[in-house]
């Protein structure tokens, strides 16, 4: 337990207070200006105390201090009916909602193809190349042109943001799984091969269970990138409902305290999905009988 | 019924196919009604491709037919749509189904061919995917000139190419503003910085302890989020595009360059012990070249955030001009084509940027087992 204090809440406490201490800092440097402003105008003449509470309390900040932001995330996330527009807790629902949907299709995607690139040469040496390539892409530039063009076509809501989410979130899942079904030892298949094993035996009892931790790890890089993708895809739907759109109308609103709560929203999901990703892992393991290594 | 057993089953659904099409000619309708486009020769030629393995040839004989067939009976079905789009009959899909199973008939072959010449596997290993994605151009143009599917919603490909060649000023000073700009100068800084936290962190234990769940915390988080704050903050030119890529650039270099610093071997560590290095010394001697590898990794993978980073926070606001800032107005204006056209260059540029760091890549960790294997 000391071990564990030294070695992690310690160091990772100290750094995170570093962290508090330099955006209080840095709050009070970038409102001063706007603040000194007000003053002169207003002709007040402030002790520097008083000058200090004010940069950290402006209702439009540069940079709002972190109290702001934890007020406004705590206020909007715990004391809103759920139907309200300010709630938190509903625009993260409608991008979690999207998030879930196009991470289960991505993943159910990545997964197919991957079963197909291991037992198929020809697409094994056609298609793995592209799917290396694609990494490459800016693919969430195709995010706006993809609502659009399926607003035009009369498919509007959950779907054309679940598909933004489905095309980050499968290239991972199905790298990972080609890794994952290619990391039988060669003295494996050939236990297998003397054991006149099928091919669908050597899949479903050989393949299948050496690729699942290969598959969590992926799916881990898979949820949050759909995140990613929930959430520039609701940028172009004009602000309607979501995380993306909570940052959205912020934006044209120079409403920062909001910015920077709609911002920790998105990453208190990320740390939920990615954490319940990893814990589906390790259950899934201990229940197939592996052993912590 | 011999010859069944000897046909692939892409040759014998094709000529399924070219008897289905038979069966529905004219290939294609006009608008007045008359038929037009003559299906004779592309079913010669497909069918000629498709019972080709009967004759026996070499593989590499049967190889360059069916890349001639298909790809001239691809031709011969475009330029029979051309201008009539929307008017394609049953003949003309099954015609082009049949094309694409011989197209793929044709990649099964080159796959399994397994030339002693080094310089000829190289050049087969590229023209297999080439071959691909040709095809789904092919697929593409066909598909969507057949069915007439507006072309304001999904351009076909040539127009895409036609727009690309017809808007090069445009497209290239969106390059200019958004990858040389923001881009570059972004991805320099954030992964430079990522580096220098990263060897304070190697040095001091605490900070490595400290840093080390937080950087792989962050990395999970949507951080593409602060770009409307850093537009805010920096205005609307590039700067506040670069500050964005050096947020999302930073902590993949730093935890991959911690993760790469570890990576020198405990025997490696003791022997420079016996020499009596410094830390220094044996930091610049034994342990970043060991984390090459691991630095090499952050670099590619910081070179696609990169991009992404830049173009999304246009969508928040730029001045008149970059690759964001273009796709997000010319979707309102519904100019889907040269929306295409910005994502072909920025992939290009994507795939560029790539390309080049694994080159770099390789000529620096000429040493490491994954380039020396080859």
């Amino acid at each position: 337990m000391t071990d564990r204090l030294r070695d992690k809440i310690i160091p990772v406490t100290a750094i995170l207070a570093a962290i508090v201490v330099a955006w209080y800092a840095g709050s009070y440097a970038m409102n001063a200006p706007f603040q000194r402003d007000l003053d002169r105008r207003a002709g007040v003449t402030s002790t520097t105390w008083e000058f200090v509470a004010k940069t950290m309390s402006q209702p439009k900040p540069t940079l709002p201090a972190p109290h702001q932001v934890a007020v406004n995330f705590v206020e909007n996330t715990f004391f809103r009916k759920l139907s309200s527009n300010r709630s938190l807790v509903y625009h993260a629902a409608v991008t979690l909602s999207s998030t879930v949907l196009g991470f289960a299709f991505g993943t159910i995607l990545g997964i197919a193809i991957a079963v197909c690139i291991v037992h198929v040469v020809t697409l094994d040496r056609s298609l793995m190349p592209w799917i290396i390539t694609s990494q490459t892409i800016p693919i969430l530039a195709l995010a706006p042109m993809i609502i659009v063009v399926l607003a035009a076509v009369g498919i509007t809501g959950l779907i054309p943001k679940a598909l933004i989410s489905t095309y980050l979130s499968f290239f991972p899942v199905a790298v990972g799984m080609v890794k994952g079904l290619r990391s039988p030892e060669l003295t494996h298949l050939d236990l297998m091969h003397t054991y006149h094993a099928s091919p669908g035996q050597v899949f479903w009892k050989l393949r299948v269970p050496a690729s699942v931790p290969f598959l969590f790890a992926s799916m881990k890089v898979a949820v949050a990138a759909s995140l990613v993708g929930a959430i520039v895809g609701e940028l172009p739907t004009g602000a309607v409902a979501g995380i993306g759109s909570k940052l959205l109308s912020g934006s044209y609103y120079s409403q920062t305290i909001d910015m920077f709560a709609a911002l920790v929203a998105g990453s208190v999901v990320a740390v939920l999905l990615v954490s319940l990703v990893g814990l589906a892992g390790r259950i899934t393991e201990r229940v197939m009988g592996g052993r912590p290594a | 019924m011999t010859f069944l057993r000897i046909l692939p089953w892409q040759a014998l659904l094709a000529l399924v196919l070219c008897a289905t099409a038979l069966l529905n000619l004219p290939l294609v309708v006009t608008d007045a009604g008359a038929a037009a486009g003559t299906a004779w020769p592309i079913m010669a030629l497909l069918a000629a491709a498709a019972l080709l393995p009967l004759l026996r040839l070499p593989r590499l004989f049967e190889a360059a037919f069916l890349f001639v067939a298909v790809h001239a009976a691809a031709w011969l079905l475009i330029a029979a749509i051309a201008g009539n789009e929307g008017g394609a009959t049953a003949s003309f899909f099954a015609l082009v189904a049949a094309s694409w199973l011989l197209a793929w008939r044709l990649v099964t072959v080159l796959s399994r061919m397994r030339p002693r010449a080094r310089g000829l596997d190289i050049l087969l290993r590229l023209l297999v995917p080439a071959l691909f994605g040709v095809w789904l151009l092919i697929l593409w143009e066909a598909i969507v000139r057949g069915a007439g599917i507006p072309f304001i919603l999904l351009p076909p490909p040539s127009l895409i190419g036609l727009r690309i060649a017809n808007s090069l000023p445009i497209l290239a000073a969106d390059v200019q503003q958004t990858i040389f700009k923001a881009v570059l100068v972004g991805y320099a800084l954030g992964c430079a910085a990522g580096f220098a936290v990263a060897i304070l962190a190697d040095r001091y234990m605490f900070l490595r302890r400290g840093l080390m769940p937080i950087g792989n915390m962050v990395s999970a988080l949507p951080i593409i989020g602060v770009a409307p704050i850093m537009v805010m903050w920096f205005g609307f030119d590039w700067p506040s595009k670069a500050a964005v890529v050096v947020i999302m650039t930073f902590f993949p270099m730093l935890v991959n360059t911690v993760a790469g610093l570890a990576a020198a071997g405990a025997m490696e560590r003791d022997l420079m012990r016996t020499y009596a290095a410094g830390y220094w010394q044996t930091l610049f001697k034994l342990r970043l070249p060991a984390a090459a590898p691991f630095i090499f990794n952050a670099l590619k993978i910081n070179s696609t955030l990169a991009l992404i980073g830049a173009i999304v926070a246009e969508f928040f606001g730029t001045p008149v001009v970059g690759m964001g800032f273009r796709i997000s107005t010319e979707v309102g204006r519904m100019n889907v084509d040269m929306v295409w056209a910005e994502i072909a260059v920025a992939a290009l540029a994507g795939s560029i940027f790539y390309g080049v760091l694994a080159l770099i890549e390789r000529a620096a960790t000429f040493w490491h087992p994954s380039v020396r294997g080859g």
